[in-house]
């Protein structure tokens, strides 16, 4: 009976083994590298999980991409080399921060752009209905209605 | 002025149904809305250095292609390769010329495959360790890059290869390669 727990005991322990083997280990040289190696990992977008990063995903592919950043960062290869690295091989898309050039001009200032249409259009209806309320003739009161305003704001002041 | 500002939301959802709509019309035939375009379009195909599936002892270049041609990434753990490669086999037989690139796959179960289910590849790139997938912005397998007969890529075709695909997409495309190339 002990023999099979002992057994078991250690074939738990070789399961457990396998198991972190899945998990990237990456050893860094230094604390700075690590903290490069996270932020180029969390720009960098998967290509096959399309809005997932890099760290983040569990994508085959995501793996082979860190694999390849942590390879680059070893080779001393600065933070811009590594992404032009992955652009050139899968395009402007893996970038979560799209450089700006003439096809991206849409994507960084079209949100702009309706703002400022948005604040146009504001503009030029309050204009358009200040114009209406200064043509309107002037509300005038006839002597009852004045009388019955005035007993009103009277009441008005006593109830307080 | 009134009149035409009420029908303004109509105007602004008519533009944007046309555009969405032109989007989905415009797709050619099996490429999906995950597709990214290639940045290797146009540019020679990434130079490599690799051993043959069937042979460790024969190595392969890039010079070793002569376009035009298809070069198919595919292993034996993609199951999309396994629908892809009777229509691969047939393209073969009519002539068309297909390189193959084992990506991420052992030999051993390659040529297995290859003996099973059939050899269309006149060449047979083992990429064991995905370094040329990488080089290529393999993201996914199958996916088929089309060469012309100088070695540039032309053409990047992620997903299944099947007879719809190739007759409206891919067969003009390789012809137009074929006929540029004379």
């Amino acid at each position: 009976m002990i023999l099979r727990l002992s057994w078991l005991a250690l074939g738990l322990l070789l399961m457990v083994g396998s198991v972190s083997a899945a998990v990237d280990t990456f050893e860094f040289s230094s604390e700075q590298e690590r903290d490069r190696f996270y932020a180029i990992g969390a720009e960098l977008r998967c290509p096959k999980c399309q809005n997932q990063n890099i760290a983040d995903s569990d994508a085959p592919i995501a793996s082979d991409l860190r694999k390849e950043v942590y390879r680059l960062l070893d080779e001393g290869r600065s933070d811009e080399e590594i992404v032009d690295y992955m652009v050139a091989r899968y395009g402007e898309f893996v970038r979560y921060k799209p450089a700006l050039n003439r096809e991206t001009l849409v994507l960084w200032f079209g949100p702009l752009f309706f703002l400022l249409a948005g604040v146009l259009a504001i503009v030029l209806m309050v204009r358009r209905r200040q114009k209406v309320a200064a043509s309107a003739p002037a509300a005038e009161l006839s002597p009852q209605e004045q009388q019955r305003l005035d007993d009103l704001l009277n009441k008005k002041s006593q109830d307080d | 002025m009134r009149r035409a500002l009420l029908i303004l939301p109509l105007l602004i959802f008519l533009v944007l149904a046309g555009f969405f709509l032109s989007s989905l019309m415009s797709k050619e035939a099996g490429v999906t809305e995950l597709e990214l375009p290639s940045p290797l379009l146009d540019k020679p195909f990434p130079s490599f250095d690799l051993p043959s599936v069937l042979d460790e002892q024969t190595r392969i270049t890039q010079a070793d292609f002569q376009g035009p041609a298809l070069v198919n990434i595919w292993a034996t753990w993609c199951v999309a390769c396994r629908v892809e490669h009777p229509v691969l086999n047939r393209l073969a037989a009519e002539g068309v010329v297909i390189y193959g690139v084992n990506y991420k796959d052992n030999s051993a179960d390659a040529i297995k495959w290859l003996k099973d289910f059939h050899n269309p590849y006149q060449l047979n790139i083992s990429d064991a360790d995905g370094r040329l997938g990488l080089d290529l912005g393999v993201y996914g397998a199958p996916e088929t890059y089309l060469i012309d007969a100088q070695g540039n890529i032309r053409y990047k075709f992620i997903g299944v290869i099947d007879d719809r695909v190739w007759d409206t997409n891919l067969a003009a495309r390789y012809q137009a390669l074929a006929e540029e190339a004379q």
